[in-house]
This record gives C-alpha cells, sequence and structure tokens, in this order.
C-alpha cells in the first residue's frame, strides 16, 4: 500500500529538483502532479510556468508546457485555452510573479472568467532574485530590501491575493491552504482538486493559493521555515474556501 | 468593379483570408476600425475575438495561441507597441509565430495620432531585448495591406517568427479605390507549404512526449546555441525575403528612397521632376527589415544621388548611407511628429541637393 501510495505520478518526471532543501515547489509540483493524474487529464494538459524559481516546472511536469514573461501567465492561459477550450490549462505563479508585476493580468483574466486554474505559491519572498520583499512579505519580515523589517507606512501593505480574487464576479473557485505540514498538504490537495473539477466543469475562474515556505529566501533551516508559515503567514493569510460556486 | 477600402479594413479581410484563428488587442487611435469591425465578424466566424486589458496582455494572449499553434494577431499604434516589445522578444525566442500589425503614429510619448513612420528604428532594431528580428513589411496602400496581412501568417510560420507589419496612420484611415474585391483575388503569393507543427502544445496525448517551449537556457553554451540558431534562419529570410519596388530607376541621374505613405508622396514628386527635365526614380522598400541593400548598392553604382524621404527625423536614411557608404551623396528631407510629407517640398529638397552637388 505505502509503495504504490509514495510512487511517482505519470504526471510527474524523473527529473530531480533544482530546488533548494525544504522548498515547497517540490510538494506544490507534486499535489498538481497527482490531481491531473486523479482526474486523467495528463494528456491534454497544458501548463504555464511563471518567471522565478518555478521557471523550471516545465522540466519535472510530465504534460506539455510554455513559459511566460514575467507576471503574463493568465494572459497566456487566456490565449491558450479561448483558441483549445477542451484543454485543461493552468497558471502556477509566486508571489513576485502574480502579486506584483502581473497583478492587472490575474485580475482581468479572473474577472472575464476564464476557465483555467492558477495555483498560486505565496512564499513572502522573490526567492530566485534572492530574497528581496514581496507583495505578500507580512509587517515587520526582514527580507535583502526590507533588512529592518516590513514597514507598511513605508512598503505598504501585504497583499491578501486570493480574498481579492474572491470577490470578482467571473470566479468560481478561491481557496488557501498551507503546505507546510502534513494535514495542510492534504487539505491543499483536495483544494487543488475542487479548482481542477471546476474548470473540467467548465465553471470559470478557479485559484489556489499555496502557503510555502522558503527558507533559502526567508534565511531560515527548512524546519525553523516550515513552522514559521504554520504558525505566523496563516495568522495573516487564513487558510480558508473564500468561494466555491457562484 | 471598383471597390472602396480603407487601409484598417483592408487589415481585417486580409487577417481573416490568411486564416486568422485569434485576434486581441486594446483601443488605440488611430487603429480602432480594426477592432471594432473584428468584434463583430470574429465571433460570426467562430474565431476569438478578444478585448485586453492592456496592449501587455495583448500580445501575451497572441503568445498563447501561439503556443496552441493558431493563428494569431494583435494590431496596436506606436505607444502600444512599445509595450508589447519584451514579448516580441519572448515570441522571438520561442520561435513562436504571430502577426503584430504597428499603425504607426506621431511621437515621441503620447503624441499625437497622426500618421508618422517614427517607430521604422523600433521596427527594424528591435524595441526589446537581445539579438532579435522579425520580418517587418511595409504596405503603401490598402491593396497591400490586404495581401501583406493575408500572407503574413504563412511567412510567419515559415520562419517560426513574428513578422511586423507597419504603415502610418493616413494609410490606416485613408478610403482608396481598388480594382476587385480584394478577397477575391487570386491566391497567397506565397507558396504555402503545410506548416511544421511538431513544437505546438496541445496536450501530449496518445504517447507523443511532453512538449516544453522555453527561452531561458542556463546550462553552459546552450543560450550561444540557441543564438546561432536563430542567426542562420535570420541569415536565410535575408537571402529570401527582400522585397522593393523601382520606378524609373533605370535612367535617373537622382533617386528617391522611401516607404509607405512617403513613397506615395515621392511617386508623385518623380512624376513632376520628370514633367519639368529632371531624371528622378524611386526606390522603395518593402520589407525594411530585410532590408533592400542590394536594390541600394546597385543604384548607388548608377546614379548621382540619393534623396530619402521620411516622415521622421531620419532614420531609414542611416541604412541608406550605410549601404552607400559614401560612394554618392545622399540628402535627407523629413517631417516627424504626424506631418506628411508633402510633393512640393520634396520636388525643391531635389533641386536644392542638385544644386548643391
Amino acid at each position: 500500500m505505502s509503495a504504490s501510495r509514495f510512487s511517482r505520478p505519470d504526471a510527474l518526471t524523473a527529473r530531480a529538483h533544482n530546488y533548494c532543501p525544504g522548498c515547497g515547489h517540490g510538494i506544490a509540483h507534486r499535489l498538481v502532479a497527482e490531481v491531473i493524474d486523479e482526474l486523467g487529464v495528463r494528456e491534454r494538459t497544458i501548463a504555464v510556468a511563471p518567471v522565478g524559481c518555478a521557471v523550471f516546472a516545465y522540466d519535472y511536469w510530465n504534460f506539455d508546457v510554455t513559459e511566460a514573461p514575467h507576471g503574463r501567465p493568465p494572459a497566456v492561459a487566456t490565449g491558450i485555452k479561448r483558441v483549445l477550450p477542451d484543454r485543461i490549462v493552468f497558471t502556477y505563479q509566486g508571489d513576485g510573479d502574480l502579486a506584483a508585476i502581473g497583478t492587472a493580468e490575474i485580475i482581468h483574466a479572473a474577472n472575464r472568467g476564464e476557465n483555467f486554474t492558477t495555483v498560486f505559491v505565496n512564499n513572502t519572498v522573490y526567492g530566485m532574485t534572492s530574497g528581496q520583499m514581496a507583495p505578500t512579505t507580512l509587517p515587520g519580515q526582514r527580507t535583502l530590501t526590507t533588512p529592518a523589517g516590513r514597514d507598511p507606512g513605508r512598503d505598504g501593505h501585504p497583499l491578501r491575493v486570493t480574498e481579492l480574487v474572491a470577490s470578482l464576479d467571473g470566479v468560481v473557485y478561491a481557496a488557501r491552504a498551507s503546505i507546510a505540514t502534513p494535514s495542510g498538504v492534504r487539505t491543499a490537495r483536495a483544494r487543488l482538486l475542487e479548482a481542477f473539477r471546476h474548470q473540467l466543469a467548465g465553471d470559470g475562474f478557479s485559484l489556489v493559493e499555496l502557503l510555502s515556505p522558503c527558507p533559502a529566501g526567508l534565511g531560515m533551516e527548512p524546519v525553523t521555515a516550515a513552522a514559521w508559515v504554520a504558525q505566523e503567514l496563516e495568522k495573516y493569510y487564513p487558510v480558508h474556501v473564500f468561494k466555491n460556486g457562484r | 468593379m471598383k471597390h472602396a477600402v480603407q487601409g484598417n479594413r483592408a487589415l481585417c479581410d486580409g487577417a481573416i483570408a490568411g486564416g486568422l484563428d485569434a485576434y486581441y488587442a486594446y483601443p488605440i487611435t488611430p487603429q480602432n476600425e480594426i477592432s471594432a469591425y473584428f468584434s463583430q465578424v470574429l465571433p460570426e466566424r467562430g474565431k476569438v475575438f478578444l478585448q485586453a486589458e492592456s496592449e501587455i496582455a495583448a500580445i501575451n494572449m497572441v503568445f498563447g495561441s501561439a503556443v496552441a499553434g493558431k493563428r494569431a494577431l494583435t494590431t496596436s499604434s506606436s505607444p502600444g507597441i512599445s509595450l508589447m516589445q519584451e514579448t516580441i522578444s519572448y515570441l522571438c525566442a520561442c520561435e513562436l509565430p504571430c502577426v503584430i500589425a504597428n499603425v504607426m503614429r506621431g511621437g515621441p510619448g503620447l503624441g499625437n495620432i497622426s500618421g508618422s513612420q517614427q517607430d521604422y528604428f523600433q521596427s527594424t532594431r528591435g524595441g526589446g531585448h537581445g539579438d532579435y528580428r522579425m520580418l517587418v513589411l511595409a504596405p503603401a496602400g490598402a491593396m497591400e495591406i490586404f495581401t501583406f496581412a493575408r500572407d503574413a501568417f504563412a511567412l510567419a510560420e515559415k520562419y517560426r517568427n513574428p513578422v511586423l507589419i507597419v504603415y502610418d496612420g493616413y494609410l490606416g484611415q485613408m478610403l482608396e479605390t481598388v480594382d476587385g474585391d480584394p478577397a477575391s483575388l487570386a491566391g497567397p503569393l506565397l507558396p504555402t507549404e503545410p506548416p511544421d507543427r511538431s513544437w505546438v502544445l496541445d496536450g501530449a496525448s496518445a504517447g507523443r512526449p511532453p512538449r516544453k517551449i522555453r527561452s531561458l537556457l542556463m546550462q553552459e553554451g546552450d543560450l550561444e546555441a540557441l543564438n546561432w540558431r536563430l542567426h542562420a534562419k535570420y541569415e536565410r529570410m535575408v537571402s529570401a525575403e527582400v522585397r522593393w519596388e523601382e520606378i524609373s530607376v533605370e535612367d535617373a541621374e537622382v533617386v528617391l528612397v522611401a516607404f509607405g505613405m512617403a513613397a506615395r508622396v515621392c511617386t508623385a514628386a518623380c512624376k513632376r521632376l520628370r514633367a519639368e527635365g529632371v531624371r528622378a526614380g524611386l526606390i522603395r522598400p518593402i520589407t525594411l527589415w530585410p532590408f533592400p541593400e542590394q536594390a541600394i548598392a546597385r543604384a548607388a553604382d548608377r546614379v548621382r544621388r540619393m534623396l530619402v524621404v521620411e516622415m521622421n527625423l531620419g532614420q531609414m536614411v542611416e541604412d541608406v548611407r550605410r549601404v552607400v557608404a559614401g560612394r554618392i551623396p545622399v540628402d535627407f528631407h523629413g517631417r516627424p511628429g504626424g506631418s506628411l510629407v508633402v510633393e512640393e517640398d520634396i520636388v525643391a529638397a531635389v533641386r536644392r541637393s542638385g544644386a548643391a552637388s
């Protein structure tokens, strides 16, 4: 039983990940792959990878993947899904890609009710460029560009993307989960499955935000980083289904 | 039978005749007729029309439909084309075929909504980052706008590269009479081979390996190899796709060089100069990249001088002078900021350059 449980999903390649020890992307990639397998849609899935650490997703998923300019995956996914409406299309984006440079694209794709899914990985920092402040960085959180901690009066406030997206009429599903604990991972998987099911049914736009550890960007040991996500991040970003159906 | 056709409408008809699948754009003058018309006819034909939230989104939607192997178009005017430059670099790096049309307006900045040719540098040198090239087609009238828009998809697919069509706002807005219904004219100018679809992302089904479209190449030497491969492709474009028109160049003492709307005015100026006893000719580059270097070089061996006429402060003239390389005088006459060049000024400029040399 356990052997089959932990075998590699078809939707994941055998390639070893480049991600840092304790990084959440490996878990998030696997959860997406498991859901794609469970729905039996691997052969008709097209993913859009972001600019950021997860650009390498195209090496790790065993289905068609394209890159996109920074922040533009929702526009690229729109261009794919509009001409291939029977394919399963999703974007996989980090907090810099989706919540900073790509804010216009995610809001408008969601508001149009584009029938694709967005997997939004929130780890509160720009991982690939060595840990700058992200839109989702917590007040007081120290990053490469907030060495004294984020000061909301100077640096602005953390952006709660999923709540914002849930307020839009074109959105059918908007939920947040945490992949910092085993129970969080199980919840995240269920929410990803629900989001992709809505896409299969043609219901409209779906988004799942995953709170995820970035030990290198946070300057923490992997175990400490996961604990910080569970203890601090989940306080500011409630783990919740904000919208399910219209 | 004569038909009255507006330049922007000719672009729509041409793109539809060329097999357009999806159109994405953001409003900007002087090309709003295009999205107004497409919003009506594309849904009727089961094709995609979508008004994007920005030019950046529009070009990235084109990117997405190109990834899926469909014929996608965006149109805009100068400031909007500036916004698209990053993604144009990505499209070239990822070798995605698509068509972009720039109905040029006066610049710099917000400029005005008149016609201009101030985007020659941006079009031919690449406003985006990195070494890349695009075929740049410069029609000079409604009929050419139609045929270039129709053939651009086949060209884009032949080279797996974006094709840029540029014309100024005057040509976009002008109503012209053409002989015959453009839509019923003979088939594509280009021999259209079935395009290579071995790279298209449409789902890794029936045992085909997954495909990846990417331009991030971090392994040592990989990115250089991509650049060399693209370079070889650009060289094939240079040898196969250069187009230009010559009018009365054979016996000319002075040759005007102009493209698009400026070439139309130069045609009239040449006629008047001939009537006044000045043997004037015209070379009209039709592809701005690749640039018709052979035509310019050949003329430079035969004529006494050249006058480059542009609706800008002097951009294409740099290419003409590069090719002429000092063998004969190359003068320039131009007007920037959305002003039209006029016949009398061109005639006077030719006479001035003649008196000087």
